[in-house]
Order: structure tokens, then C-alpha cells, then sequence
């Protein structure tokens, strides 16, 4: 794998195409003694309607299956194909799963010249290649930047993931995480007393490094700001470092906030398998909790594909306006709220804690291709940039074709953070690795500063397969915390 | 002869027109039902104006992807547009004055719309990914499109076609009382072929054009 890695990435080629290379490369399903799944009855039938009743409903979807002209644009511009070789990771291979069938059964030249114009039969076999390569699509986008059109191969990826779903093929990872916020609040499945408790030694372990008490308000009733987070922010390393570094700038900057049981978990699965019931529930809790606390701002931290949600879809997933939310403000990102502060003059940063470091910044794939911030349309990136430059002298970017609005997924995105697709991910990460490995080559880069729990996540496990150090990825927040001068 | 290539240019044409709408139609009849444009997402119409209309005129984004297929894409829409623009000789009666400015360029642009063909095919040919991708659909549409200009080339500079003959005929199909064709088999190659494509239309990849600036990931932006 690495010698195949430094081939491809050294030279900076795309791969020579290898069949298959990822064929094993599955998840594992819900239901069935052998996690494979189990179709149900008339599954062909079902899928077949799912996916007519899809294009009737999402234009972006019919459009995209449409108006591919097979240029190639895509064919090398994504992570996993750049990593693994196999062709069915070519973005359009991709989509051309589910186009094949879209053009059999509901196209009139797929009916009439099936082969002419690739159209294919649903059989059982190709329901295995979507369950494999449609759990090998980390939901970035990046390909969708280079497309002429705007093809949006997430949409594509989500609508067969939903159609999987509805014929029985449950992706276990997913599913078990959905269980969890629906039945518990958070992905984790960290219960109330849990995170009070959490809460509370972060206070005394904050106090004891710094002899300051921050503290780290919980279900506390009209405060400035309700902080929803990704529940590993509670829990794990280096997120919750993050989470530290925010309480410390909320402390200085004399902002009344809070944490919410209730709103334990920013991240929304529902995204990743396309199901808008599964995201407006989610997303409801969230709004309903500041409600009831009186909440003036929900301030969204750093999760990725939780900020796309909230400043993409919260909007949309209620339909008429907000539906009783309309008195609380737009949510606002963890980094637009914080530069803000920083900016006014609120918080002040030492910048001297931080210079035996070289730091550079890693866009999330959901923050950089999917959302906003500020009121311009590149803030996105500027933001938390100017953010990491305020808190530390020394800040390189990236190669520029692997940043910002081109910035390479992490490789363990869209549902693919679980153990058994491992190789999947430490191959999909390659790119950005490579791109790392440059600035550490001729920068002398020490840390990777990231805005999202599955990224922070991924890098921990994956890097080490790289010869790096999982201390590299650092919480944004946690470079700022640390600069942040208390008193 | 000319009755049945009459008909089968009344044909093409019908079929082009009321598929394009209707595929008009049910592109916008269907519902956007998220925000998902594309980062970095445009502020303001000006700004998603401005996006959609670098898109169509510089092929933006397939630039910053792939510069083979840039150049070649780029120069046979173009030369395809001068082309056609020279074949409003066939269909306007009096002939607009400035469409005089076309007739040197086009000459050129018939060139290099063929030879951007040859270039897209050996790509497509060439770059194991993208024939990895291609269906036989592809590969004819190329072939359709190079026998179009091909045969133009020929009617242009090979062959002896009397072209004021070619203009009363399809001025009559305006008319909707068809004059005689001139005999002529690359004439008849020329036209058949471009019925093709115009049957072909409303049901292929072709329908990118108008279908992308129906496109959520290019046409949306946020409040």
C-alpha cells in the first residue's frame, strides 16, 4: 500500500486503474449473523421505485444522472481513487452504480439500447457494488468542484445509500450512531450524569493547569450562548482539548454560556444515508433545546458535516421558515464567533506559547465545500486561518490544490469512521498526507490544526500508518485556548 | 428524395423542440429540496450570474481540472457556435448584413471543430480512465459529430454543391412548401446526420445544454 501511495503521489501522476482493488473494502450491515445484510422481499422492486420516486423529488439528483458527458474531469480528483486505484472510485464509475439502473428503468434509451448507452439490469451483484463503493465515497464534494456541470456525486452516493436502506442493506455504523442520538442525544451514547461529570473534571483539570476557574456551564438557562459540540468533544482526545480551548476564550471574553444535555451531539448522521426524517429529528433537538433554555445564539463547534447541516439544511428540513424557531437567531460557527471576539479585542492571544510550533490548517471537506461563514463567499477559509495566525506566528497553507475549496477529504468521512473499513481509510487519506508530508518536508510543519471531530479522529488512527505522530492533528480551538492570555 | 429529407428534418426538428421543453419542464417541475451549492457559494444573484456565466463562456471549472480536455471542449463549442452562426444563411431571407463577419472565421472554425473532435476521441481513447467510463453512446456521438463536420468540410471545399439551391430548399421547409435538394450524397450525409443528433437530444448526455443551468450545485446561493 505505500509503496503504491509514494508511486502515485511523489510523482503527483494519477494511478494506473487496477480492477477491484477495493472490492473487499465493504462495511459492515445491520441485521443477518454474518453482518452482511439481508435484501428483503421484492427488493428489486422497491429500489427500482425508491429510485424513480428519488429523481421525481431531488432535481439535482435527475439532473446530475442526466448530464454526465463522461469528460473525466472527476476521474482523478478523488481520495480514494487517488489512493486506491480502483476505478469504481472514480467519481462518474461511481455515480455510473446508480446511472446505469436510473437509465434502465427509467430512461427511454436505457429500455430500448441498454448497452448502447450503459444501462444496466439491477441484479443482486451490483447490489453488492453499491454496498461496497457507496461506503468508499466519504459525501466531499471535491469532485464536484471540478465538474463542468456541478455534478454533486454525494447526491448520488446518498440517494444509494437510502435505496440500500430501504431494500434491508442498514450500514451498521451508521445505524448504531442514529440508535444513539435518537435514544440517548448523542452519537456516543454518553448519558446526562456522564456529561455533567465530564464537564466537571474539565473544570478542575483547567483550574489546576492555570489556577483560573473556567467554568464549563451546563443546561444553564438563558445564556448569551448555547455550544452544541460533537459528543467526542467529551470525550476523546485531541477534541476535547478543543472544547477546553473555547471555554477559556468564553471565560475571558466574559460570554454567559452553556452546554445542553439535551443538545449533547452537533454531528447529524442523518446526511450521510440521505434521510431527511433522521435530520430534521436530530436537528429539531438541537432548536428546541435552545428554545427552552432561552438561549440567545446556537453556536455549532467543531464538527464538519454538522456546520454544513445547520447552515445548509436547518432551513430546509423545516419547512415553513424554522416552524416555531424563527425568534432564534441563524446558527453561527464555533470560528465566526470566536474570530469575532478575537477581533473586537475581547480575548487576548499570546502568541509566544506557541513558537517552537509551525502549524497548518486542514479544511474540512463539509466547512470548505459545503457552507458559510462571515458574509463573503471565500470567509470560510479565511476565518479560521486569520484565527490559527493570531494564535501562532509561524502558519504555512498547504499545497493550494489540496486546500480551501480543493482541500482533500481526511478519508474517514460521510459514515466510513468504523474499524472494518480500515484500509479504505488509511488509502484515502494518502493525498492529504502527502500534502502534509510536503510542508513538514520544507517547513518543518509540527502540527495539523482540523475543525472536525471525524477528521481529528482519523488522523489519530491513520497517521502512524504514514510514520507520523497522532499528536500532530490538533483542535483549532485547543491552538487558541492555549494562547489565550487569562486572568 | 428531397419530400423524405423534408419530413425527416420536420421530424428532427419537432422531436428536438418538444423533448428540450419537456425535459425544461421537468427540470424545473422537480424540487431543489436542500442548499447545496458548491463552496465557494456566491452572496448574491450578481454573484451566481456571474458563476453560471464564467461557467458557460470559459468552461471554468473543467479548466482548473483537466487542460487537454479544456482546450479541446473549449474550441468545438466555440467553432460549433460559428458554424451555426454561419448556417443562419440557410434560414434567414434577407441574409442580416452582419452576418458577413461570420463567413471568414467559420471557414476556420470548421477546422478546428473537426480537428477538437479527433482530440476528444483520442483522448477518450487514450486515457485509460476516461475509456474506463465510456459507454458506446459515447464514442457515437463523437463519430455523429465528426461525420457532421467531415461532411461539412466536404461540402466546403470538396464536392461542388450549389448552396443557393440548399438555401431555397430549407427557406421552403420555413415555408412549409419544400423546394427541390440538390442531388448530392455528402449533402444528404450532412443533413441526415445532423437529424440524428437532433432526435438524439432530448435523450442523452446532450442535454447538458440547457439542463446545467438548472444545476443546484451552480445555481443557488445562500440568503
Amino acid at each position: 500500500m505505500s509503496a503504491l501511495y509514494n508511486r502515485i503521489m511523489k510523482k503527483n501522476v494519477s494511478p494506473k486503474i487496477k480492477e477491484r482493488a477495493m472490492s473487499h473494502g465493504k462495511p459492515f450491515f445491520e441485521t443477518g449473523n454474518d453482518q452482511s445484510g439481508a435484501l428483503v422481499e421484492g427488493w428489486k422492486e422497491i429500489a427500482i421505485e425508491k429510485l424513480g420516486e428519488i429523481a421525481d423529488s431531488n432535481r439535482g439528483f435527475r439532473l446530475f444522472l442526466d448530464s454526465c458527458v463522461k469528460c473525466g474531469a472527476c476521474t482523478d480528483k478523488c481520495h480514494y481513487f487517488l489512493g486506491t486505484g480502483d476505478p469504481l472510485n472514480m467519481p462518474v464509475a461511481r455515480q455510473d452504480l446508480i446511472r446505469g439502473v436510473y437509465r434502465r428503468y427509467h430512461t427511454l434509451s436505457g429500455q430500448l439500447f441498454p448497452r448502447f448507452v450503459g444501462a444496466v439490469d439491477l441484479t443482486e451483484e451490483l447490489i453488492e457494488d453499491w454496498s461496497t463503493y457507496l461506503y468508499q465515497c466519504s459525501e466531499c464534494r471535491r469532485c464536484s468542484v471540478f465538474c463542468p456541470f456541478g455534478i454533486d456525486t454525494a447526491e448520488v452516493t446518498m440517494a444509494g445509500r437510502s435505496i440500500l436502506d430501504a431494500v434491508g442493506l442498514k450500514q451498521k455504523y451508521i445505524h448504531a450512531v442514529l440508535t444513539n442520538v435518537h435514544k440517548i442525544g448523542n452519537n456516543l451514547g454518553m448519558i446526562g450524569p456522564a456529561i455533567a461529570d465530564t464537564l466537571e473534571s474539565l473544570e478542575e483539570e483547567v483550574e489546576e493547569d492555570t489556577g483560573v476557574n473556567v467554568r464549563f456551564p451546563l443546561d444553564e438557562p438563558n445564556a448569551e450562548v448555547l455550544l452544541v459540540v460533537p459528543s467526542a468533544d467529551l470525550y476523546t482526545e485531541p477534541h476535547v482539548d478543543g472544547l477546553i480551548g473555547c471555554a477559556k476564550i468564553f471565560h475571558q471574553a466574559g460570554i454567559r454560556w452553556t452546554m445542553a444535555t439535551e443538545a449533547s451531539e452537533a454531528a447529524n448522521f442523518g446526511l450521510f444515508v440521505g434521510d431527511d426524517s433522521h435530520m430534521s429529528d436530530i436537528a429539531e433537538r438541537i432548536l428546541t433545546t435552545a428554545q427552552n433554555l432561552g438561549a440567545g445564539q446556537i453556536v455549532i463547534g467543531e464538527c464538519g458535516h454538522a456546520w454544513r447541516v445547520a447552515s445548509s439544511y436547518w432551513r430546509s428540513l423545516f419547512k415553513d421558515g424554522m416552524q416555531g424557531f424563527e425568534q432564534l437567531p441563524e446558527p453561527v460557527h464555533i470560528c465566526e464567533y470566536t474570530h469575532g471576539l478575537i477581533t473586537e479585542g475581547r480575548v487576548r492571544l499570546d502568541r509566544t506559547v506557541h513558537d517552537s510550533k509551525v502549524i497548518t490548517f486542514h479544511d474540512s471537506c463539509n466547512v470548505a465545500r459545503g457552507s458559510k461563514m462571515g458574509d463573503q463567499p471565500r470567509d470560510i477559509y479565511r476565518i479560521p486561518r486569520e484565527l490559527l495566525k493570531a494564535a501562532c506566528e509561524n502558519f504555512v497553507d498547504m499545497a493550494p490544490d489540496t486546500i480551501c475549496e480543493n482541500t482533500f477529504c481526511c478519508g474517514g468521512g460521510g459514515g466510513l469512521l468504523t474499524d472494518e473499513l480500515i484500509d479504505v481509510r488509511v488509502s484515502g487519506a494518502s493525498p492529504r498526507v502527502h500534502a502534509l508530508e510536503q510542508v513538514i518536508e520544507k517547513y518543518g510543519v509540527t502540527h495539523m490544526a482540523a475543525i472536525c471531530a471525524i477528521c481529528k479522529s482519523q488522523f489519530r488512527t491513520v497517521l502512524p500508518h504514514y510514520g507520523l505522530g497522532t499528536d500532530m492533528i490538533v483542535s483549532l480551538h485547543q491552538i487558541l485556548g492555549d494562547a489565550v492570555v487569562l486572568n | 428524395m428531397s419530400l423524405f429529407v423534408a419530413s425527416a428534418l420536420y421530424t428532427a426538428v419537432a422531436v428536438l423542440t418538444i423533448g428540450v421543453l419537456w425535459k425544461i419542464f421537468l427540470y424545473a417541475r422537480t424540487p431543489v429540496p436542500h442548499m447545496i451549492a458548491v463552496a465557494p457559494v456566491p452572496r448574491t444573484r450578481l454573484g451566481v450570474l456571474s458563476r453560471l456565466v464564467r461557467e458557460t463562456l470559459f468552461f471554468e471549472s473543467l479548466f482548473r481540472a483537466s487542460k487537454w480536455t479544456w482546450l479541446f471542449g473549449w474550441i468545438f463549442h466555440y467553432a460549433l457556435a460559428v458554424v451555426l452562426l454561419r448556417h443562419l444563411y440557410f434560414v434567414t431571407d434577407p441574409i442580416p448584413a452582419w452576418l458577413g463577419i461570420v463567413f471568414v472565421p467559420s471557414d476556420y472554425a470548421a477546422w478546428l471543430l473537426t480537428a477538437s473532435l479527433v482530440g476528444l476521441l483520442l483522448r477518450r481513447l487514450s486515457v485509460s480512465r476516461v475509456r474506463y467510463i465510456s459507454s458506446p453512446s459515447d464514442y457515437a456521438m463523437l463519430l455523429l459529430l465528426l461525420v457532421i463536420g467531415a461532411s461539412g468540410l466536404l461540402l466546403r471545399y470538396g464536392t461542388h454543391v450549389n448552396i443557393v439551391a440548399v438555401r431555397e430548399f430549407t427557406l421552403g421547409l420555413l415555408a412549409l412548401s419544400p423546394k427541390d435538394l440538390p442531388q448530392n450524397l455528402t449533402l444528404y450525409i450532412h443533413i441526415f446526420s445532423v437529424a440524428i443528433l437532433a432526435v438524439v437530444f432530448p435523450f442523452s448526455k446532450l442535454i447538458h445544454f440547457p439542463g446545467y443551468y438548472f444545476s443546484p450545485s451552480h445555481n443557488q446561493r445562500y440568503q
